[in-house]
């Protein structure tokens, strides 16, 4: 990384800092906000993070490495969460898995060469009554079927 | 006038009636707390997470607890497979939540409440910060609420980050306090202990949610529905093989056959009650009610047809709760993977019905030794699931052909 | 809030908020329970598993340890409260009803022995293959439940590589069992936050940042997490076979220095109590496993008391007299290797303030390779230095490349208590049986001034012995030299004394109130350099400080297990034998004398001094590359 981009996450670092407080419970709203920008939180981020909420390092990859949402290694800039729980299951999630798969050409867990997709399993994403489901970002898609899921991702950048 | 953006018509005895935003608030404040606390407790109003626990004692105890800065913590961290009632509450009802949560803050004397929201479904958030605005602007949060001298409250809204657990009243507390979401022991309890030690109600959004309806109707009124230990009404989340699944407000004591023929379900083998964590009921047994002293649930209901493979249904759950343990305690973070290999053994016909038995031993010990719900229930399907549709397991393989 | 308030590893329970009346006697004090048949009356918020030790029933803990906060997260110490529904940890509920306990039911006896079971499905390895054979919690647990077979089955292949990047602390996390003992040593107790539960779920680990290679974060090397893994997860970097090696080599000359520390502990690693000290014996032991010479680390504490204290001396009249700003008051000791690595990391920019004297093991790798090679006409490359310590760090400090001043390695080896231990019982020694001997000249007499170096404000007292007696020319106002302000296990500690009737030399301090610091455990020296920061102690002139709770005697190298009490016995040994010696000030030691005239000759901080017995520090910071 260059010292530019470093000094730029520093400073919007302390920024997230002074929004929403320097004290600890602040940690993961700070961490979604580096999430949504970068995809991912760097172990810079990380141990500037730390530095502002005078935490230690380790700490902070304590907490992203337990939340599914959060990601210490670099992510595609889309991120791709189908449910597998078993009311998606059983309404075909099968199918649009792999369909999906087909179409951008990675398997599930994986980052497209370009880094645009990154494919993700997730627990049930509470559309039980819509199934499948799948989250793109952050927006949820309901009732996919196989062809449907792969429109989908065509229209997104 | 508040209201709420786009409410589609939904019919309900307690939470989908007509509701006027504001209005619980405003009878709270006319009938001071010790009013509302009794009503609550006339109501018999128990929490609508799945624990059961009462509305009014929690209240009181948080409200007795020592301690200047107390506060309410919203549960939507709606994870349970299969349920999404909170889902609908949050989007259509943000009123009721939202009236729930000052009403709770007046009561217990807290002056902020916390809504952790599952990061699912951050794609809402919008417009309940919106909700809240508005709110704001009509003097039902903020200072001096309604006009009383030092009814002060307002309400933040957290995101949580995809991690099930996080639904646990004290990992969600250690979440929200910017820790890894791992469960607290208990004792002591969130109301005297809870978010930054601070006495805290932590209610799911449902219970929130019944609570202005109680004051304005009051809690006699609301113990007339429902059984006499569950009383009130139940937002039931309904999926799986039905021609027409989604959220319910149903009475308690409600049988599992009424429901079905509610959402027109045909050839249902298996009906699972409560979400992966809940047990799995066979067709025999339809007749049990729905209710806190008979089959529990927070709301979810999943239906299984006779096409569906009951073992499939089971490494499902299983897979599930090996992913999203937390990790800390033995019994459910090495528990659950053993139930797991169980299963793959039963699968790939490896196993022994004396290590079977083994397993279920461990079940018993997980039910009892883990230190959350999560590995306190997580064997309950497996139990289930094993024992209701034992033929189909063992005996034959899920296409009705039997073994060798 | 304070900053130990805020910080706190994750499973670090937050003891209920009861308020707890000041004396037992008044009513609501005390709380009668119903223990098995047993009616007991107990102080009101007491643990079951306190209440429980009180009378003799044994409840088995495995993530429960006395110097660490509550986790409740192994499940071992399950026991029945009558009225509820699930078992409970009886580490962690405080007792605050009228409960009815029940410790040996069907459901606890089962309940523990499947938590047992479960843990021993993920322990990889066999236990004759480790080094905690037969001092391992999880083996003693297997053994009082009868483990006789692996119900859950028994993990095959390692899952994990071993981490031996440090020379300090090896990691070997195929034999964790998740107790999270060494997250809350090192977060909650030393405050230095290098090791954290990662992951979630089965796949929860215990590593470090990034799954950083230890040697590549800000490990302070101290070991505490060794001394508290019930298992051998965590154990340090053994360098015997290299030793051994070294005494089977006719060519080398292998000389040992114990220092106090170990001479306190090691008889527990041979079953006896703690608090029993066995230095002659020890002596014997060594000389046949065959080593050429022992010598006592005393000796050079007696030297960095002489380094130490004329540089505080200095830099007293260069701040006092010169009025020079750029000397930096309070000087703090250098002796603890931790300490030493905890300030490079956590306050660079404080470096000024550490005394440059190096510690007593490395003056004394660098005295024997230039000084007593000289006069015994040996090759110093032929010598090989080991030094005995109760201490990991000091394995790190032996390699600093800084620590070669003699032109060789100073010291080629650090060996902690455990290791000693083990190299004695791999001669086929029984150490208690071994006659008494002294140690070997030249450096054969030591004052007690550096015997008590081993427990927290040792440094402190004996710097202040000499010190006074060089500014004064009498001893110090403490009856039987005995400087109690410096003992005890407080965290922080701070006292003073007055410098009166000041010899010529000194007489710029006169009138002069010395006032000194002590702390141990590198959380207390946080709170002292975070006062330090806020300009709360600038009127301080020395402050002694050491890396490990309780000081050397609680040594990352030291016997496992540890506990408060232990330490307190190994300090109560370490002072009492420094009572019976005939020499108990750094000055006075003849030896000292000698080394000064012979080879030091312009005396302590002179140049040849700075060369050999000095050193520099270096800035890390805490950025993790």
């Amino acid at each position: 990384m260059l010292i530019l981009e470093k000094n730029m996450l520093t400073e919007e670092i302390e920024k997230l800092a002074e929004q929403y407080g320097n004290s600890r419970a602040s940690l993961m709203p700070i961490l979604q906000a580096i999430q949504i920008k970068y995809n991912h939180i760097s172990d810079h981020a990380q141990q500037e993070i730390a530095r502002v909420l005078d935490i230690h390092p380790v700490e902070v990859y304590g907490v992203i490495s337990f939340y599914a949402f959060l990601h210490a290694e670099p992510r595609g800039r889309n991120i791709v969460r189908l449910c597998k729980t078993i009311c998606c299951e059983h309404a075909g999630k099968d199918l649009v898995e792999k369909a999906i798969e087909r179409e951008i050409g990675v398997k599930f867990g994986e980052t497209t060469k370009d880094e645009k997709f990154t494919l993700e399993f997730t627990s049930c994403l509470g559309m039980c009554d819509q199934g499948p489901a799948m989250m793109i970002n952050n927006e949820i898609y309901t009732k996919l079927d196989p062809e449907k899921a792969c429109e989908i991702l065509s229209t997104i950048k | 006038m508040l209201t709420v953006e786009n409410r589609p018509k939904r019919d309900g005895i307690i939470l989908f009636s007509d509701y006027k935003a504001g209005s619980g608030i405003r009878r709270s404040v006319e009938m001071g707390r010790e009013n509302v606390l009794f009503e609550l407790r006339e109501s018999k109003l128990k929490g609508r997470g799945g624990a059961g626990f009462s509305t009014a004692t929690k209240w009181m105890l948080t409200a007795a607890a020592s301690g200047e800065i107390k506060y309410i913590v919203c549960n939507a961290d709606e994870g349970e497979p299969g349920t999404f009632k909170d889902k609908v509450l949050l989007t259509e009802y943000p009123d009721l939540v939202f009236d729930g949560m000052v009403v709770a803050g007046f009561t217990i004397g807290a002056k902020k409440g916390l809504v952790y929201l599952r990061g699912e479904y951050v794609y809402m958030l919008k417009s309940l910060e919106r909700y809240l605005d508005r709110m704001r602007t009509y003097n039902l949060l903020g200072k001096n609420i309604l006009g009383k001298e030092g009814f002060d409250f307002d309400i933040e809204i957290r995101l949580g980050a995809g991690a099930y657990v996080c639904g646990e009243e004290t990992a969600l507390i250690e979440s929200l306090e910017g820790h890894r979401g791992e469960p607290r022991n208990r004792p002591p309890y969130p109301v005297n202990t809870g978010y930054m030690g601070c006495p805290t109600v932590v209610n799911n959004v449902e219970t929130l949610a019944s609570v202005p309806n109680i004051l304005i109707k009051g809690g006699a009124w609301f113990a007339k529905h429902g059984t006499d230990k569950s009383t009130g009404s139940k937002l039931f989340s309904i999926s799986g093989d039905c021609k027409k699944p989604g959220v319910y407000e149903l009475p308690w004591g409600i049988t599992i056959d009424e429901v079905l023929k509610i959402v027109e379900a045909e050839n249902t083998k298996a009906v699972q009650v409560g979400g992966a964590s809940g047990s799995c009921i066979p067709k025999k047994c339809f007749d049990r009610k729905l209710a806190y002293e008979d089959a529990a649930t927070g709301g979810s209901i999943m239906i299984f047809n006779e096409s569906r493979n009951m073992l499939n249904v089971l490494k499902n759950f299983m897979e599930f709760f090996v992913e999203e343990s937390c990790g800390q305690c033995t019994p459910c973070r090495v528990g659950n993977v053993k139930l797991l290999e169980g299963i793959e053994m039963i699968e790939n016909n490896e196993y022994t019905f004396r290590y079977i038995n083994q397993l279920k031993d461990l079940c018993k010990t997980m039910q009892l030794a883990s230190k959350c719900g999560l590995g306190q229930s997580s064997p309950n399907s497996f139990l289930s699931i094993l024992e209701n549709f034992k033929e189909e397991i063992f005996f034959k393989n899920g296409n009705g052909v039997y073994h060798g | 809030m304070d900053k130990k308030d805020k910080l706190r590893a994750p499973v670090s329970q937050q003891p209920l908020k009861v308020e707890k009346p000041a004396d037992t006697n008044t009513i609501g004090g005390t709380i009668s329970v119903q223990l098995n048949e047993k009616k007991v009356v107990v102080p009101f918020g007491t643990t079951i598993l306190d209440a429980c030790k009180e009378n003799q029933i044994y409840i088995p803990t495995l993530c429960h340890h006395s110097d660490l906060c509550i986790a409740g997260n192994c499940r071992v110490c399950l026991v029945e409260v009558e009225g509820m529904r699930t078992l409970q940890t009886a580490c962690s509920f405080p007792i605050t009803s009228n409960i009815k306990i029940r410790t040996s039911t069907e459901n606890v006896r089962k309940a523990r022995r499947h938590v047992i079971d479960l843990l021993l499905s993920e322990h990889y390895g066999d236990c004759y293959a480790c080094v905690r054979n037969n001092n391992c919690e999880l083996q003693s647990l297997a053994k009082e439940y009868g483990v006789d077979s692996f119900t859950f089955g028994h993990i095959k292949e390692p899952k994990y590589e071993i981490d031996n990047s440090s020379p300090s602390v090896i990691r070997d996390m195929n034999k964790c069992v998740n107790c999270r003992r060494c997250v809350r040593t090192c977060i909650d107790l030393q405050e230095v936050g290098v090791l954290e539960a990662v992951g979630r779920g089965n796949e929860t680990k215990i590593t470090t940042f990034m799954d950083k290679p230890l040697a590549d974060v800000i490990c302070i090397n101290c070991g505490q997490c060794i001394n508290r893994c019930p298992t051998g997860a965590l154990h340090a970097n053994d360098p015997s076979d290299d030793i051994w090696r070294a005494i089977d080599d006719p060519t080398k000359h292998v000389v040992i220095q114990t220092a106090p520390s170990p001479r306190a502990a090691i008889a527990e690693e041979f079953g006896f109590p703690a608090g029993t000290s066995m230095t002659q014996e020890l002596n014997t032991a060594l000389r046949r496993i065959g080593f050429d010479k022992v010598f006592d680390t005393n000796f050079s504490a007696d030297l960095t008391i002489m380094e130490e204290g004329t540089e505080l001396l200095h830099r007293l009249k260069s701040k006092i007299v010169e009025k020079d700003d750029s000397v930096k008051l309070p000087q703090f000791t250098s002796c603890s290797p931790g300490w030493v690595k905890y300030i490079e990391h956590f306050y660079p920019d404080y470096l000024d303030h550490l005394s440059t004297a190096k510690s007593p093991q490395q003056m004394f790798g660098a005295v024997l390779k230039t000084f007593y090679a000289q006069e015994y006409w040996i090759d110093p490359k032929d010598i090989v230095t080991v030094a005995v310590m109760p201490c990991s760090a000091k394995k790190f400090e032996c390699n600093r490349p800084e620590m070669n001043s003699s032109g060789f390695k100073d010291v080629d080896y650090g060996l902690t208590t455990r290791e000693l231990a083990k190299m004695i019982r791999e001669a086929g020694i029984h150490l208690p049986e071994m006659p008494k001997s002294g140690f070997d000249d030249p450096f054969g007499e030591a004052s007690g001034a550096g015997l008590i170096f081993g427990a927290t404000g040792g440094v402190m007292e004996a710097a202040l012995r000499t010190a006074y007696e060089l500014i004064t020319g009498r001893e110090v106002p403490f009856k039987d030299l005995k400087i109690e302000p410096c003992r005890g296990f407080e965290g922080v500690k701070k006292a003073s004394v007055l410098l009166e009737g000041c010899k010529p030399d000194y007489s710029f301090l006169e009138g002069v109130e010395l006032k000194f610091m002590v702390a141990h455990g590198t959380a207390n020296a946080m709170t002292v350099m975070e006062m330090l920061k806020r300009g709360e102690i600038d009127d301080v002139h020395f402050i002694e400080i050491m890396g490990c709770p309780g000081g050397c005697i609680g040594g990352g190298g030291q016997p496992i297990p540890t506990s408060q009490e232990i330490r307190t016995k190994r300090a109560e040994a370490i002072y009492k034998e420094e009572e019976g010696l005939p020499i108990r000030k750094s000055h006075d030691n003849p030896h000292i004398t000698y080394i000064y005239e012979k080879f030091f000759k312009e005396g302590p901080c002179s140049e040849l001094s700075h060369k050999l017995l000095h050193t520099h520090y270096t800035k890390r910071g805490k950025y993790i590359v």
